[in-house]
Protein backbone atom coordinates (compact mmCIF):
# COMPACT_ATOMS: atom_id res chain seq x y z
CA UNK A 1 0.00 0.00 0.00
CA UNK A 2 1.07 3.47 -0.77
CA UNK A 3 1.73 6.13 1.18
CA UNK A 4 -0.73 8.84 1.75
CA UNK A 5 0.09 11.94 -0.36
CA UNK A 6 0.67 15.10 1.89
CA UNK A 7 -0.58 18.74 1.13
CA UNK A 8 2.80 20.32 0.99
CA UNK A 9 4.12 17.88 -1.21
CA UNK A 10 1.58 18.04 -4.00
CA UNK A 11 1.15 20.89 -6.68
CA UNK A 12 -1.38 22.00 -8.80
CA UNK A 13 -1.67 19.97 -12.36
CA UNK A 14 0.11 16.74 -10.66
CA UNK A 15 -0.95 13.85 -12.16
CA UNK A 16 -2.98 10.70 -9.37
CA UNK A 17 -1.60 7.20 -10.55
CA UNK A 18 -4.10 6.07 -13.01
CA UNK A 19 -6.73 3.31 -12.05
CA UNK A 20 -7.26 1.00 -15.17
CA UNK A 21 -10.72 -1.17 -14.74
CA UNK A 22 -10.67 -4.50 -16.61
CA UNK A 23 -12.94 -4.79 -19.70
CA UNK A 24 -16.89 -4.75 -18.50
CA UNK A 25 -18.51 -8.04 -19.02
CA UNK A 26 -22.26 -9.46 -18.85
CA UNK A 27 -21.58 -10.82 -15.35
CA UNK A 28 -20.32 -7.67 -13.67
CA UNK A 29 -23.21 -6.03 -15.38
CA UNK A 30 -25.64 -8.74 -13.81
CA UNK A 31 -23.46 -8.66 -10.14
CA UNK A 32 -23.81 -4.56 -9.98
CA UNK A 33 -27.00 -4.48 -10.87
CA UNK A 34 -27.80 -6.85 -7.88
CA UNK A 35 -25.31 -4.87 -5.78
CA UNK A 36 -26.81 -1.76 -6.11
CA UNK A 37 -30.33 -2.35 -6.77
CA UNK A 38 -30.46 -0.87 -10.00
CA UNK A 39 -32.58 -3.52 -12.00
CA UNK A 40 -33.27 -1.41 -15.18
CA UNK A 41 -32.93 -4.17 -18.28
CA UNK A 42 -31.40 -2.19 -20.47
CA UNK A 43 -27.85 -3.33 -18.84
CA UNK A 44 -29.29 -6.81 -18.54
CA UNK A 45 -31.12 -7.35 -21.82
CA UNK A 46 -30.14 -7.33 -25.33
CA UNK A 47 -33.41 -7.05 -26.44
CA UNK A 48 -35.12 -4.42 -23.55
CA UNK A 49 -31.65 -2.42 -24.71
CA UNK A 50 -32.79 -2.66 -28.66
CA UNK A 51 -36.46 -1.81 -27.53
CA UNK A 52 -35.28 1.70 -26.21
CA UNK A 53 -33.05 2.35 -29.49
CA UNK A 54 -29.74 1.36 -28.00
CA UNK A 55 -26.89 -1.24 -29.66
CA UNK A 56 -27.24 -3.61 -26.97
CA UNK A 57 -26.72 -3.34 -23.02
CA UNK A 58 -24.67 -0.49 -22.07
CA UNK A 59 -22.64 -0.35 -18.29
CA UNK A 60 -24.35 1.57 -15.14
CA UNK A 61 -22.79 5.32 -15.27
CA UNK A 62 -22.51 4.47 -11.49
CA UNK A 63 -20.43 1.74 -12.26
CA UNK A 64 -18.46 3.84 -13.64
CA UNK A 65 -18.81 6.12 -10.88
CA UNK A 66 -17.75 3.66 -8.35
CA UNK A 67 -14.68 2.85 -10.02
CA UNK A 68 -13.80 6.37 -10.13
CA UNK A 69 -14.35 5.89 -6.26
CA UNK A 70 -11.58 3.06 -5.97
CA UNK A 71 -9.31 5.97 -7.68
CA UNK A 72 -9.70 7.99 -4.54
CA UNK A 73 -9.78 5.68 -1.93
CA UNK A 74 -6.58 4.06 -3.50
CA UNK A 75 -4.86 7.35 -3.54
CA UNK A 76 -6.09 8.42 0.02
CA UNK A 77 -8.16 6.77 3.13
CA UNK A 78 -11.72 7.55 2.02
CA UNK A 79 -12.27 9.13 5.67
CA UNK A 80 -10.21 12.22 3.81
CA UNK A 81 -12.77 12.39 1.36
CA UNK A 82 -15.03 15.38 1.74
CA UNK A 83 -17.00 15.99 -1.55
CA UNK A 84 -17.16 13.72 -4.84
CA UNK A 85 -19.46 14.43 -7.99
CA UNK A 86 -19.31 13.18 -11.90
CA UNK A 87 -21.56 13.82 -14.79
CA UNK A 88 -22.50 10.84 -17.11
CA UNK A 89 -21.17 12.23 -20.54
CA UNK A 90 -21.61 8.88 -22.72
CA UNK A 91 -22.26 4.99 -21.86
CA UNK A 92 -20.01 2.37 -21.79
CA UNK A 93 -20.71 -0.88 -23.75
CA UNK A 94 -19.55 -4.81 -23.26
CA UNK A 95 -15.68 -4.54 -23.56
CA UNK A 96 -14.75 -0.85 -22.74
CA UNK A 97 -12.03 -0.75 -20.19
CA UNK A 98 -12.22 2.28 -18.06
CA UNK A 99 -9.67 3.92 -17.46
CA UNK A 100 -9.74 6.50 -14.20
CA UNK A 101 -7.63 10.14 -14.15
CA UNK A 102 -7.76 12.35 -11.20
CA UNK A 103 -5.64 15.55 -11.45
CA UNK A 104 -5.00 18.49 -8.61
CA UNK A 105 -6.97 21.82 -9.99
CA UNK A 106 -6.27 23.72 -7.04
CA UNK A 107 -4.93 23.53 -2.89
CA UNK A 108 -6.78 25.82 -0.29
CA UNK A 109 -7.27 26.02 3.32
CA UNK A 110 -11.66 25.01 4.11
CA UNK A 111 -13.23 24.50 7.46
CA UNK A 112 -9.78 24.90 9.29
CA UNK A 113 -8.21 22.11 6.91
CA UNK A 114 -5.60 21.80 4.20
CA UNK A 115 -7.79 20.52 1.05
CA UNK A 116 -7.25 19.60 -2.95
CA UNK A 117 -9.87 20.16 -5.36
CA UNK A 118 -9.37 16.98 -7.86
CA UNK A 119 -10.91 17.04 -11.46
CA UNK A 120 -11.74 13.66 -12.45
CA UNK A 121 -12.30 11.44 -15.59
CA UNK A 122 -12.98 8.11 -16.77
CA UNK A 123 -12.42 7.48 -20.24
CA UNK A 124 -12.71 4.53 -22.51
CA UNK A 125 -9.94 2.60 -24.45
CA UNK A 126 -10.56 4.22 -27.30
CA UNK A 127 -10.39 7.79 -25.57
CA UNK A 128 -13.95 8.06 -25.28
CA UNK A 129 -14.67 10.47 -21.69
CA UNK A 130 -17.90 8.60 -20.07
CA UNK A 131 -17.54 10.41 -17.00
CA UNK A 132 -16.25 14.17 -16.30
CA UNK A 133 -16.00 14.73 -12.62
CA UNK A 134 -14.78 16.51 -9.41
CA UNK A 135 -13.57 15.83 -5.65
CA UNK A 136 -12.59 17.51 -2.65
CA UNK A 137 -10.10 15.37 -0.42
CA UNK A 138 -8.64 16.92 2.87
CA UNK A 139 -4.83 16.20 3.46
CA UNK A 140 -2.59 16.20 6.40
CA UNK B 1 -46.42 20.26 -18.17
CA UNK B 2 -45.13 22.78 -15.72
CA UNK B 3 -43.48 21.61 -12.42
CA UNK B 4 -42.12 25.02 -11.18
CA UNK B 5 -44.44 24.28 -8.00
CA UNK B 6 -42.47 20.87 -6.83
CA UNK B 7 -39.23 22.90 -6.25
CA UNK B 8 -39.10 22.53 -2.52
CA UNK B 9 -41.15 19.95 -1.67
CA UNK B 10 -39.61 17.93 0.95
CA UNK B 11 -40.83 13.57 1.01
CA UNK B 12 -41.69 11.71 4.01
CA UNK B 13 -38.83 10.39 5.79
CA UNK B 14 -37.82 7.32 4.81
CA UNK B 15 -35.26 4.43 6.87
CA UNK B 16 -33.11 1.63 5.06
CA UNK B 17 -30.59 -0.75 7.20
CA UNK B 18 -27.10 -1.06 5.86
CA UNK B 19 -26.07 -4.44 5.94
CA UNK B 20 -22.76 -6.13 6.48
CA UNK B 21 -23.72 -8.85 3.49
CA UNK B 22 -24.73 -6.22 0.87
CA UNK B 23 -21.71 -4.06 1.29
CA UNK B 24 -19.52 -7.14 0.71
CA UNK B 25 -21.70 -7.83 -2.42
CA UNK B 26 -21.83 -3.97 -3.64
CA UNK B 27 -17.90 -4.10 -3.32
CA UNK B 28 -17.06 -7.27 -4.99
CA UNK B 29 -20.08 -6.52 -7.91
CA UNK B 30 -17.67 -3.24 -8.55
CA UNK B 31 -14.46 -4.63 -8.63
CA UNK B 32 -13.30 -3.14 -5.46
CA UNK B 33 -10.48 -5.22 -4.50
CA UNK B 34 -9.18 -3.52 -1.34
CA UNK B 35 -10.42 -5.63 1.50
CA UNK B 36 -11.22 -2.43 3.69
CA UNK B 37 -14.58 -2.97 2.07
CA UNK B 38 -14.94 -7.08 2.21
CA UNK B 39 -13.09 -8.11 5.32
CA UNK B 40 -14.24 -6.36 8.64
CA UNK B 41 -11.10 -7.55 10.60
CA UNK B 42 -9.34 -4.98 8.39
CA UNK B 43 -12.43 -2.63 8.37
CA UNK B 44 -11.68 -2.34 12.12
CA UNK B 45 -7.84 -2.33 11.81
CA UNK B 46 -8.65 0.96 10.14
CA UNK B 47 -10.59 2.27 12.96
CA UNK B 48 -13.87 1.58 11.47
CA UNK B 49 -16.37 -0.11 13.36
CA UNK B 50 -17.75 -2.75 10.88
CA UNK B 51 -17.33 -2.86 7.06
CA UNK B 52 -17.84 1.09 5.68
CA UNK B 53 -20.07 1.68 2.37
CA UNK B 54 -17.76 2.90 -0.27
CA UNK B 55 -18.29 6.59 -1.59
CA UNK B 56 -20.80 6.03 -4.20
CA UNK B 57 -23.05 3.15 -2.05
CA UNK B 58 -24.83 6.00 -0.54
CA UNK B 59 -27.03 6.25 -4.09
CA UNK B 60 -27.93 2.36 -4.24
CA UNK B 61 -29.75 2.87 -0.65
CA UNK B 62 -31.78 5.32 -2.33
CA UNK B 63 -32.64 2.77 -4.93
CA UNK B 64 -33.14 0.50 -1.79
CA UNK B 65 -35.59 2.87 -0.60
CA UNK B 66 -37.15 3.43 -4.12
CA UNK B 67 -36.40 6.93 -3.73
CA UNK B 68 -35.72 8.13 -7.49
CA UNK B 69 -38.31 6.63 -8.85
CA UNK B 70 -40.89 7.72 -6.19
CA UNK B 71 -40.03 11.24 -6.98
CA UNK B 72 -40.00 10.87 -10.93
CA UNK B 73 -43.66 9.25 -10.29
CA UNK B 74 -44.50 12.05 -8.02
CA UNK B 75 -43.94 14.52 -10.72
CA UNK B 76 -45.13 12.27 -13.75
CA UNK B 77 -42.07 11.63 -15.87
CA UNK B 78 -42.19 8.47 -17.70
CA UNK B 79 -39.08 6.46 -16.76
CA UNK B 80 -38.28 5.97 -19.99
CA UNK B 81 -37.63 9.30 -21.13
CA UNK B 82 -35.26 10.04 -18.25
CA UNK B 83 -31.73 9.79 -17.52
CA UNK B 84 -29.22 10.28 -14.12
CA UNK B 85 -27.49 13.15 -15.80
CA UNK B 86 -25.71 13.74 -12.69
CA UNK B 87 -24.16 12.63 -8.91
CA UNK B 88 -22.78 14.42 -6.14
CA UNK B 89 -22.44 13.13 -2.53
CA UNK B 90 -21.09 15.65 0.07
CA UNK B 91 -19.38 13.31 3.09
CA UNK B 92 -19.84 13.77 6.76
CA UNK B 93 -19.05 10.74 8.86
CA UNK B 94 -18.32 7.32 8.50
CA UNK B 95 -21.73 5.03 6.36
CA UNK B 96 -20.85 1.41 7.98
CA UNK B 97 -22.62 -1.84 8.16
CA UNK B 98 -25.39 -2.19 11.04
CA UNK B 99 -26.05 1.59 10.50
CA UNK B 100 -29.68 2.54 10.46
CA UNK B 101 -30.49 5.53 8.30
CA UNK B 102 -33.21 8.26 7.51
CA UNK B 103 -32.93 9.86 4.75
CA UNK B 104 -35.28 13.01 3.25
CA UNK B 105 -35.56 13.67 0.00
CA UNK B 106 -36.25 17.36 -1.22
CA UNK B 107 -36.82 18.71 -4.98
CA UNK B 108 -33.77 21.60 -5.19
CA UNK B 109 -34.94 22.78 -8.49
CA UNK B 110 -36.31 22.04 -11.90
CA UNK B 111 -35.26 23.72 -14.95
CA UNK B 112 -35.75 23.41 -18.89
CA UNK B 113 -33.05 23.73 -21.54
CA UNK B 114 -32.88 23.64 -25.49
CA UNK B 115 -36.38 25.62 -25.73
CA UNK B 116 -38.06 23.09 -23.31
CA UNK B 117 -36.78 19.81 -25.14
CA UNK B 118 -34.75 18.64 -21.69
CA UNK B 119 -36.49 18.86 -18.52
CA UNK B 120 -33.59 19.04 -15.19
CA UNK B 121 -34.79 17.52 -12.22
CA UNK B 122 -32.44 18.46 -9.23
CA UNK B 123 -33.10 16.32 -6.18
CA UNK B 124 -31.27 16.66 -2.99
CA UNK B 125 -31.61 13.83 -0.29
CA UNK B 126 -29.95 14.11 3.07
CA UNK B 127 -29.12 10.78 5.05
CA UNK B 128 -28.40 10.50 8.96
CA UNK B 129 -27.74 7.52 11.04
CA UNK B 130 -28.83 6.11 14.30
CA UNK B 131 -26.95 8.63 16.48
CA UNK B 132 -29.32 11.32 14.56
CA UNK B 133 -25.19 12.56 12.61
CA UNK B 134 -25.41 13.71 9.30
CA UNK B 135 -23.67 10.97 7.06
CA UNK B 136 -23.84 12.07 3.49
CA UNK B 137 -25.65 14.18 1.27
CA UNK B 138 -26.77 13.93 -2.21
CA UNK B 139 -27.34 15.40 -4.99
CA UNK B 140 -29.12 13.42 -8.03
CA UNK B 141 -29.69 15.90 -11.51
CA UNK B 142 -32.09 13.26 -13.73
CA UNK B 143 -32.36 14.56 -17.45
CA UNK B 144 -35.71 13.95 -19.53
CA UNK B 145 -36.11 14.17 -22.87
CA UNK B 146 -39.31 15.70 -23.76
CA UNK B 147 -41.93 15.96 -26.63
Amino acid sequence: MSTTPDFDSLAVGDALPELVKPPLDRLQLALYAGASSDYNPIHLDDDAARAGGLPGVIGHGMLSMAFLGQLLTGWVPQRQLRGFSARFVAMTALGDSVTCRGTVKAKHEVDGERRVELELSAVTQDGRQVLAGSASVALP
Amino acid sequence: MSHEEFVGREFPPFTVDVDSWRLRFFARAAGADDPLYTDPATARAAGYPALPAPPTMAYSLLMDAGQPFRVLEELGIDLRRAVHGEQAFTYHAPLCAGDTLTGVVRIADIYSKKGGALLFIVVDTTLRNQHDRPVVDQRSTVVVRQG
